[in-house]
This record gives C-alpha cells, structure tokens and sequence, in this order.
C-alpha cells in the first residue's frame, strides 16, 4: 500500500514535469503563430493573403477560419484569436463585453463588399426594388406572378443568423423585419449560390465574389450589381469588411495587417472579386 | 511486485469507471445550470409551444414547437425507411443467407456504418435532393422527406446489426423444437424466433431512433432549415439539432439566445434519456424471456 502511494507520488511528479514541458513549448512557439477567424465571406482573402504572407515569411504561421463575423468577433474577446474578421461593424453589446474582458477592439476596414441578389438564369426577372425584395423575403409576396415573374413559388434562401451576410442583407435590404419563417436557411454563401443554381423558383443573397456564371445577380432599384456601382456608392446593397484587434497590432499581426492593406494585398482582394478600400 | 500492480490496476480502473459518472453528471449539470435561465424568461410552456423561432430579433422570440415538430417528423420519416430495410436485411443474414454471402454482405453493412454523417449530408445535398427536385416536382429537394430518406439510410446498419445479435442469441434449441415439431422455416420464424428476439429487435429500432433523432451535420445540410412547421412531407424544416449547430457560433454568452439553445439540448437528451431507458427495460425483459437471468 505504501508502495503503491510512493509510486502514485512520482507519477504526479512525472505528469507534473510533463505538463511544464509541454507549456514551455505552447510559449516558445507563440511569438509566431497567428490565428484568423470569423466571416465567411472574408475567408477567401484572409486565406489567399495568409498564404502569400507565410510564402514571403516562412517563420510565421497563420491559421485561418470560418464560422461566421459573430464567432470571430466573440473568439476575439475571448482571446482565442489574434484576428477577428468580419463583414458587419462590431455591435455595441459585442463592445461592452469587451470592455468587461479588458479587450480595447481597433477596427480596420479592409475592403468592400456588394451583396448581390441572385435567381435561377432561367427566371426572366431583370430588376426588383428594395420594397420587392423586403415583400419577397418577409413573406407578403410569395408567387413570383406577384412582382412581374411567371406563376411559380418563391423559394426564398437565407442564411443562418451567425452569418455577417445576414446581418447586413436584414439591415440594408429588409429594415431589420423579420424574414419569413419557412424561408431555407444554409450555411454559407456558396451553399446559397449552389442552391439557387439547381433550384429553378429561389431567390437568394450572396457576397459579389461568390456570383458564378449558373446563378443570375438581379439588379437593385435599377442599379446593377457591378464593382463601379458599388464602389461610387450607388448600389444599395454594399457594405464594408472588417478586421479587429485587441489594441493597435503589433509585431506579425501588425506586418499580416499591412500586407493586406498595401498594392499587394489589396489586388488580392480584387483577384477574390471583393473592391479594394483603397 | 504482482501485488502492487493489481493495487494500481484496480485504482486505475475505478478512476476510469466513475469517469462517465462525473462526465454525465457534469454535462447534467451544465445543461441545467445554463438552460433554466430561458424558462425563467420565456415561461416553459411558451417555450415548448410557441411555434415562431425570432431568436435575434428585438424582441426576440424564443418558441421550438416548429423545431420539436421537424425533428419528430424527419424521424418518423427515417424510422419507416430504416426499419424494414435493416429488419429485413437481418432476417436475410440470419435466415436465407449462405455463409459466402454473410461475409460479404455484414462487413459492407458495418462500412455503411462507418461512413461520417457529413458525408451523407454531402450526398444528399448534391445528388438525391436535385435528383428528387426533378422527380417529384417540388420547389426545392432541401425537405423533411430528403432528410428522412438520408438519415434512414444512415440508421439503417444499426438497426440491422443490433437485430441481427438478437436473432442470433435466440437458442438453437428453439428453432430445433420448432423444426422438430413440424414447424415449416416461415411458422419458425415468424412464432419463434421472432417473438423470442421480439426485445432485442426492438432494442435495435430504438438504438436507431435515438440515432436518427441525435443526428445534427446531414439535417443541417439537408433539411432546408425553415423554422416552420411544414404543411406537408415536402416542405423544408429545421430540427433541433441543426438549430443548436448552426447558431450557437453566433449565440451571445449568457444571452437569453444562449440560454434557449442550452434548453433544446436539454430536450434532446432528455428525448434520447427515454430512449435509453426504453431499450433497457426492453432487453432486460428479452433476457428474461430466454430464461438468461438478469
């Protein structure tokens, strides 16, 4: 028995060594790892920007995630990640939070973004209005008869409420009414451009990078979903993306930062289809 | 020597065994704790049968009828696929199948087991909810049949492995009496064996109940997602399972939004809870039967 509780006393020890060790390796590879998460619509530039930064900085390590603006940000107050990207501003119960953590959130946009309204290419529809699509995704039109199509049902696809595309498409598109309940909600924005494309009856919203040749973008009030348009302000439907700290950047998350906001990054952001900021 | 190890062996084996304890009573614990908060709020009977799910709107409304519905229904839905087809393929192991062909047919059973489910949400997302677009001419394929026909394919080796045990375990002598008295291989079966793993068949439609029930990445990506309660089999739905993965990224800790996702985990254990012990009363009642004691 006696025996037995020494060799328990060593095996603590054991672990208790072990457990440093392993710590002590946490901290040694820290100073280059960089951690990204949030909205899935800024993922494609944060991974095509991570990836030519480790290129051109092999000591560094990124790691970039989805998940959506809202676990971004709320993994940023928790402090499990170094970047939050978003595609909404910070809210300011998200704020308060993070002033209760201790956690002083700096904003950096990034690039801009239009959110297009897409249909199935056989719909013959060019156009709706902000009313039409609001009456649409609110449930008080649900024939597409009813704003000028053929008779058929409206599938109307939205996304889960943790996406920024949501967010933003339910503040600038529907006046923060509520979508109607039997709408399909996926869960990201290629999810939706695939279900538009084999789904003859859908309506649908999704980031201007992610129009592909087999859906049709509508245009809005008349104004067509074009870069020019969104960036001279006059679609409607555009928003700016986001990326947050905790405090100024500093170090490698300083140097990732001005990489995507220099000549060099920001073609990158063109090259995934989004405006550049600057 | 001999004697400390079994010393260590035993405490390490008792560590290991109260381990589920303490993690079921945690998790018990925490599903509670975190899930009262929203009845307080909300008053549990507008919780259960209020059908409009708003949870990020102001205000926002907090009702899981709808979500309670969908998963019931996709569940129905799977049983009436997965039955049959997993009782019928356990009856052919057990009964008509020559040893060739129980070698190749239980092994390929157990793959279709193994298979992630997020690769059957996959392949019903991209081939059978197009393909049953087409077929039936429905709006979308993104509905609770697509879901259910899915999910009871995936249910399917469960329910037919367990069943295939049960009939298994039924005594030779048995059906040997039956044969012998006359009976043909149909009235053995069928007044026999059948009655006599009556318990452990049931076990196994239950086990894949539970499965189906509990299932979260193929509805998620199947089920279309429409908090509603559907008008007929072909409309989208959103059961409650792919509602906690899909918003609990976004849910506010602490928010009342939170909270109500912490209670619809809390109803699905507890709707798995009653399954459990269902089949326990069901397979100590087959032991029994078959004079195995408890």
């Amino acid at each position: 028995m006696r025996i037995s509780k020494m060799l328990l006393k060593r095996g603590l020890f054991i672990g208790l060594i072990l457990t440093m060790c392993c710590f002590g390796q946490g901290l040694a590879a820290s100073g280059a790892e960089i951690t990204i998460k949030g909205s899935t619509t800024v993922l494609p530039i944060a991974q095509l920007a991570a990836e030519e930064f480790m290129d051109a900085h092999p000591e560094v390590d990124i790691s970039v995630q989805g998940g959506g603006s809202g676990m971004g940000i709320a993994s940023l107050l928790d402090g499990t990640t170094e970047i939050a990207t978003a595609s909404r501003k910070i809210k300011a119960k998200e704020l308060g939070r993070a002033r209760a953590n201790g956690i002083q959130v700096v904003e950096t946009p990034i690039a801009v973004d239009g959110i297009a309204v897409i249909i199935h290419p056989t719909n013959k529809l060019k156009d709706l209005s902000i009313q039409q699509i609001r009456a649409v995704y609110t449930g008080d039109i649900s024939n597409w008869k009813g704003i000028g199509g053929k008779d058929m049902k409206i599938v109307v696809i939205s996304r889960d409420t943790s996406s920024g595309t949501f967010e933003t498409f339910e503040k600038l598109a529907l006046n923060k009414q509520k979508v109607r309940p039997d709408a399909l909600t996926v869960a990201s924005n290629m999810t939706v451009a695939r279900t538009v494309a084999q789904t003859p009856g859908a309506i649908g919203y999704v980031g201007l990078g992610y129009i592909t040749k087999r859906v049709k973008a509508l245009s809005v009030d008349r104004v067509e979903c074009t870069r020019e348009t969104i960036k001279s302000g006059h679609y409607p439907l555009a928003r700016e993306l986001f990326i947050y700290t905790d405090g100024q950047p500093a170090g490698q998350t300083r140097e990732f930062i001005d990489y995507i906001l220099s000549t060099e990054g920001q073609d990158l952001v063109r090259a995934e289809g989004f405006i550049g900021i600057r | 020597m001999l004697k400390i190890r079994e010393t260590i062996y035993k405490y390490l084996f008792t560590i290991f065994a109260f381990a589920s304890l303490i993690f079921l009573a945690g998790i018990i614990i925490v599903l509670l704790k975190e899930s009262l908060p929203v009845f307080a709020e909300v008053g549990p009977f507008k919780f259960l049968f209020n059908k409009f799910w708003y949870p990020t709107y102001e205000p926002p409304e907090f009702g899981i009828l709808s979500l309670v519905v969908a998963s019931v229904i996709i569940t129905l839905g799977a049983m009436c696929v997965c039955v049959p087809v997993g009782l019928g393929s356990a009856l052919y192991l057990h009964e008509i199948a020559s040893p060739t062909q129980r070698a190749i047919l239980k092994p390929v059973i157990e793959i279709l087991a193994g298979i992630p489910s997020i690769v059957y949400g996959f392949f019903g997302m991209v081939i059978v909810a197009p393909f049953l677009q087409d077929l039936l001419g429905i709006p979308t394929g993104l509905c609770a049949f697509t879901a259910s026909l899915v999910l009871g394919i995936m249910a399917t080796p469960t329910v037919c492995s367990i069943a295939e045990d049960a009939l298994s375990f039924v005594p030779r002598s048995f059906r040997e009496a039956s044969l012998a008295l006359g009976a043909n291989r149909w009235q053995t079966l069928t007044r026999v064996t059948m009655p006599a793993a009556g318990s452990g068949i049931s076990t196994a439609v239950v086990l894949g109940m539970s499965r189906a029930v509990g299932e979260t990445m193929t509805v998620l990506m199947v089920a279309g997602g429409a908090a509603v309660i559907p008008k007929s089999f072909f409309d989208p739905v959103r059961p409650m399972t792919a509602t906690i993965a899909a918003e609990m990224g976004e849910a506010v800790m602490g928010s009342p939004h939170f909270h109500a996702l912490f209670a619809i985990g809390l109803i699905l254990f507890l709707i798995t809870l009653i399954f459990n012990i269902v089949t326990e009363i069901a397979s100590r009642r087959f032991r029994i039967k078959l004079g195995l004691g408890r």
